[in-house]
């Protein structure tokens, strides 16, 4: 009996019974499946060179890509706002795949609504959809605003949204007042991150379009999509609060993501108030965290007379010294002491494990700004960068990056790669190996397959739990990042020495 | 149940549809009921279109085809056929599990292979990227044994011809390339996804294959429905090979291509999940005269009327096996139930999930001495209400389609002690203080299927409800 009710085994050991193995081999008689030699013959040429090159020159296929679509950005910059309830215009599978998405990394709920349209609407427009839609979502949920991106269908047939809105308002949907910023986010172009910027422009576009602007000396800082927001987010604010800078963050999840559990569900929770997005047109600069998150949003900023900085996912040291003299620069404040102190420890740290971390070599993948911000502190920390691959990169974060990596003699092995995906990672790794992968949950399969060990550091992160409520930014932030690298270097010396006993050391 | 009891979840039906515009309301209505003993089905509408702008927990046709009943088959390359999330969101989320399979080189379930559409593919056709598509999977995955092209929103309104690039490249590459028009706007749920499936399933491989030489014996099983999460069909196919038969093919989790033409094959085909894969079945009976039996492997009763049930379909030497099999089980079914009976007696369930779980857990629920107090379904048709009846006692609260405003609602009025739903609901539901588990995943454990499945399934629902986090949500010092 593989099963006992003193010790009752799942799926982790229970297939490992002899009863089991037993059932995969008359399983496997009937399987017809490729014999074990040609299984293995493939297993050790997927390898190789020879595949590698196969597996680059691929035009068409895309396999295991490390990006998701516009909607998912939206609806994630939407529920950033005050009470506001993301909606998707278009089928209801893909609203249902956001949701599902969104809560398995940040295990928290994900409000969001779609209008379902089905063959009908595909046929004859989703007119009635979106006016049924902004009825119901208004008298169930009562949210403050409606935020409205796109879903394929939506797109490819040409529903008017600007139009359809105003017959909603019209017919007495919806009150002719209220905010429906919008935002056009097809799968078929870019990726979550353009889809959170173009969510971003909306809600600003919504709130700012014919007014005028009377400047005065606050920021704004678009935070990015980010799997770290709830932790990044505070760590910001303190950050900000430590300065003295009067600041709106626009789009802040960090509540909504991180709602306790004290017997009562908040569907809505913190966010960007409707008054401060509509205050932060006077504001005197807008500062992105992550350029190819915002580049719309910072276009709008610009346009109405703000200035505008872009930063790339700032970590470690040199990055967030940019960070607050900019913010320096802005307010014309000093950068207070005891963040100049955080810098020391930091830079503290860095320096007692340097050992340990100097000429370890990495490759990193992820979204652009991440893939460059990592990188940036993975130099910092004496790393040597081998893979550097984003599957929505494109050419202007390339040549950010070879210019990044030109800034230290430990960058010269570094290869950038845009547009490419996790099967091509696979190969790369597989020729040109490296100690230690940092990504998302989805280089398990890269970690498994390579033996390379993988630190999960963006999102999404499925299969380990709340390291989102933990900052990586600012100097802090920078420490959480040093020391969850360390452990993993550590740990694995100490299951590698443990089989002979040999430097097993008991201090390191 | 009591008539006042009966007669106060009427009133939070009532109370629950009052928040809804008149016109909403008034069709919700229609989904939402409270069980009366006796009747035929379980009084509410199914299978009818979600209302926009109300927070449906239902997905789409994608969903139903590729996520569900494709997926899994795991020498099978499934090209999410359009942009990338579709793909992106259903990738490695159901846990099928597959044996003997090294992903990339003989197996792609755990694997995100999309055409990844641009605007480009949108304006001018996909059609074109398709063809060179599936000279590339050639190139980079031989020993695949198939191709499936799963359609996304897209390619079903821009009027690509996926048939006929199908039907050329399968011809030229000598390999099944199954084209399913599973596009999320077709029908309203996953559940037009699963026919659709089936009906390419039927076309591309059973009815091609029928004639394939195949030696057979009288005591050949096919195993439908069963998608292998969390190794549920190992747990299921063990205690059918133990009565004595044997199971010529699992559909479609842990499939092999080989196993699916083994459509005409069976002796008798053994069906878990009805919504999902009845249609096939129908087919098979249909066309090869092939006789189904619906079944249920969830908790110890249930399983012991099912295999006594399928054994009624054979000789005396199977009967006989079927008796060996429950007797063999019946002290570790006998042991899981002595420790955990006590710990779960008398609780109160409310479960809202998709295909056959609503109805068949609910005896597991019983056989632990737990009582399903409500139950729904996200893409039910008729006949699966009808089924239900077998399984709920009077005064149930059943609902379909239910949003995620009626669930919260009705999670807080009848605060049960465990609610069994989906990702979606689960940390929403968490937050109330009402312990959960996930009942399409099996919350990351499993298997739950068979008796090894149904000491993991106690111990699961065991150690969320009796887990100390939930006596803590209450701050001391607040005062109730």
């Amino acid at each position: 009996m593989p099963q006992s009710a003193e010790r009752i085994k799942d799926h982790a050991t229970l297939f490992n019974e002899p009863e089991y193995l037993a059932l995969f081999e008359r399983k496997k008689a009937l399987e017809c499946g490729a014999s074990a030699e040609t299984v293995a013959k493939q297993s050790e040429y997927v390898n190789s060179w020879e595949y590698r090159e196969k597996n680059l020159a691929r035009e068409a296929l895309t396999v295991n890509p490390a990006k998701a679509c516009q909607p998912l950005g939206a609806v994630f910059a939407a529920v950033g706002f005050e009470r506001t309830l993301a909606f998707n215009h278009g089928s209801q599978g893909c609203t249902a795949y956001f949701r599902s998405h969104l809560a398995r990394h940040f295990k928290e709920p994900c409000a969001a609504v779609s209008t379902s349209m089905t063959e009908d609407a595909a046929v004859f427009g989703g007119l009635q959809n979106l006016v049924d839609g902004l009825a119901n979502a208004y008298a169930v949920y009562k949210p403050n605003m409606i935020a409205i991106s796109t879903t394929c269908i939506a797109e490819v047939i040409g529903d008017d949204l600007t139009a359809f809105i105003q017959k909603a308002r019209k017919d007495g949907s919806i009150p002719e007042d209220y905010p429906l910023p919008q935002a056009h986010t097809p799968s078929f172009v870019g990726s979550h991150i353009t889809g959170y910027d173009a969510m971003v422009k909306g809600v600003l576009s919504n709130f700012w379009n014919g007014k005028t602007r009377e400047p005065n000396d606050r920021l704004n800082i678009i935070p990015g999509f980010d799997g770290y927001a709830v932790g990044n987010n505070r760590e910001l604010k303190r950050i900000l609060a430590e300065f003295g800078v009067d600041c709106t963050l626009i789009s802040d999840v960090s509540e909504v993501f991180d709602t306790p559990t004290d017997g009562a569900y908040r569907m809505f929770d913190g966010g960007t108030t409707l008054k401060a997005v509509t205050e932060a047109l006077n504001a005197k600069a807008t500062i992105a965290m992550q350029q190819y998150c915002s580049e719309k949003s910072l276009e709008l900023a610009a346009s109405v007379g703000q200035e505008t900085a872009a930063f790339h996912y700032p970590m470690g040291v040199g990055a967030t010294d940019e960070f607050l003299m900019k913010l320096s620069e802005l307010t014309g404040k000093p950068i207070p002491e005891s963040l100049e102190k955080e810098r020391g420890r930091l830079v503290d740290a860095m320096a007692d494990s340097s050992a340990w971390l100097h000429g370890k070599t990495y490759s990193i993948f992820g979204d652009p700004d991440f893939v460059y911000g990592m990188t940036r502190f993975a130099l910092e920390m004496g790393a040597e960068p081998i893979h550097l691959l984003s599957t929505n990169g494109g050419k202007e974060w390339e040549a950010q990056m070879k210019a990044l990596l030109a800034t230290s003699p430990a960058g010269a092995k570094a290869q950038v790669w845009t547009g490419k995906d996790l099967w091509a990672m696979r190969s790369l790794l597989a020729t040109e190996p490296c100690d230690l992968l940092i990504g998302s949950s989805y280089g398990k399969y890269l970690e498994r397959d390579l033996g390379i060990p993988l630190i999960r550091l963006t999102f999404p992160i499925f299969d380990r739990h709340h390291h989102h409520r933990f900052p990586v930014w600012g100097y802090a932030g920078g420490l959480r990042v040093l020391v969850t690298i360390l452990d993993k270097i550590l740990d694995i010396l100490d299951v590698e020495t443990a089989k002979t006993g040999i430097s097993f050391d008991l201090v390191r | 149940m009591e008539a006042e009891a009966k007669q106060a979840r009427r009133a939070l039906i009532a109370d629950v549809l009052s928040e809804y515009p008149p016109k909403t309301a008034k069709r919700r209505s229609k989904h939402l009921n409270v069980y009366e003993e006796g009747d035929s089905d379980c009084g509410v509408k199914s299978n009818i279109k979600s209302i926009p702008g109300v927070m449906t927990v239902r997905g789409c046709a994608y969903a139903g085809a590729k996520g569900v009943v494709w997926g899994p088959i795991k020498d099978i390359v499934h090209i999410s056929h359009g942009p990338v999330g579709c793909g992106q969101y259903s990738w490695g989320q159901r846990r099928n599990y597959v044996s003997g399979a090294v992903t990339g080189v003989n197996s792609w379930v755990a694997m995100q292979v999309t055409s990844n559409f641009q605007e480009k593919d949108i304006v001018f056709g996909g059609d074109k990227k398709l063809a060179k598509l599936i000279d590339e999977i050639e190139a980079i995955f031989p020993l695949n044994r198939g191709i499936s092209v799963m359609s996304e929103c897209p390619v079903g309104l821009i009027g690509d011809d996926i048939e006929a690039v199908a039907k050329r490249k399968s011809a030229e590459i000598g390999k099944v390339i199954a084209p399913v028009r599973c596009e999320g706007f077709r029908g309203v749920s996953q559940s037009l996804g699963h026919h659709i499936a089936n009906d390419v399933m039927r076309d591309h491989i059973v009815d091609k294959s029928a004639d394939k030489p195949f030696e057979s014996t009288p005591y050949d099983v096919l195993i439908v429905g069963d998608y292998n999460i969390g190794g549920d069909a190992w747990a299921s196919r063990i205690l059918i090979e133990e009565m004595g038969l044997r199971v010529i093919g699992q559909w479609s989790g842990d499939a092999s291509v080989a196993e699916v033409e083994r459509g005409a094959k069976a002796k008798l085909n053994l069906i878990h999940c009805y919504r999902s894969m009845n249609y096939i079945c129908r087919h098979m009976e249909e066309k090869y005269g092939i006789p189904w039996i619906e079944y249920n492997f969830f908790g110890p009763s249930q399983i012991a009327k099912s295999l006594r049930a399928i054994a009624a379909q054979f000789d005396d030497a199977i009967k006989e096996g079927a008796e060996r099999v429950i007797a063999k089980y019946r002290p570790l079914a006998d042991a899981v139930l002595a420790k955990y009976k006590p710990r779960l007696e008398g609780k109160k369930i409310m479960l809202y999930v998709g295909g056959l779980r609503p109805r068949h857990v609910s005896d597991a629920y019983g056989d632990l001495g737990m009582q399903v107090t409500a139950t729904g379904y996200e893409f039910a048709h008729a006949d699966d209400y009808q089924r239900t009846t077998e399984y709920i006692k009077d005064g149930t609260l059943v609902y379909d389609d239910a949003s995620e405003f009626e669930l919260e609602k009705f999670i807080q009025n009848i605060r049960p002690d465990l609610v069994g739903s989906g990702i979606k609901e689960k940390y929403g539901t968490q937050k109330l203080g009402v312990p959960f588990r996930q009942m399409h995943s099996w919350d990351y454990s499993g298997p739950y299927h068979g008796y090894d499945g149904f000491a993991v399934f106690a111990r699961d629902m065991d150690l969320a409800i009796n887990n100390p986090v939930w006596g803590m949500h209450k701050a001391p010092w607040k005062t109730a």
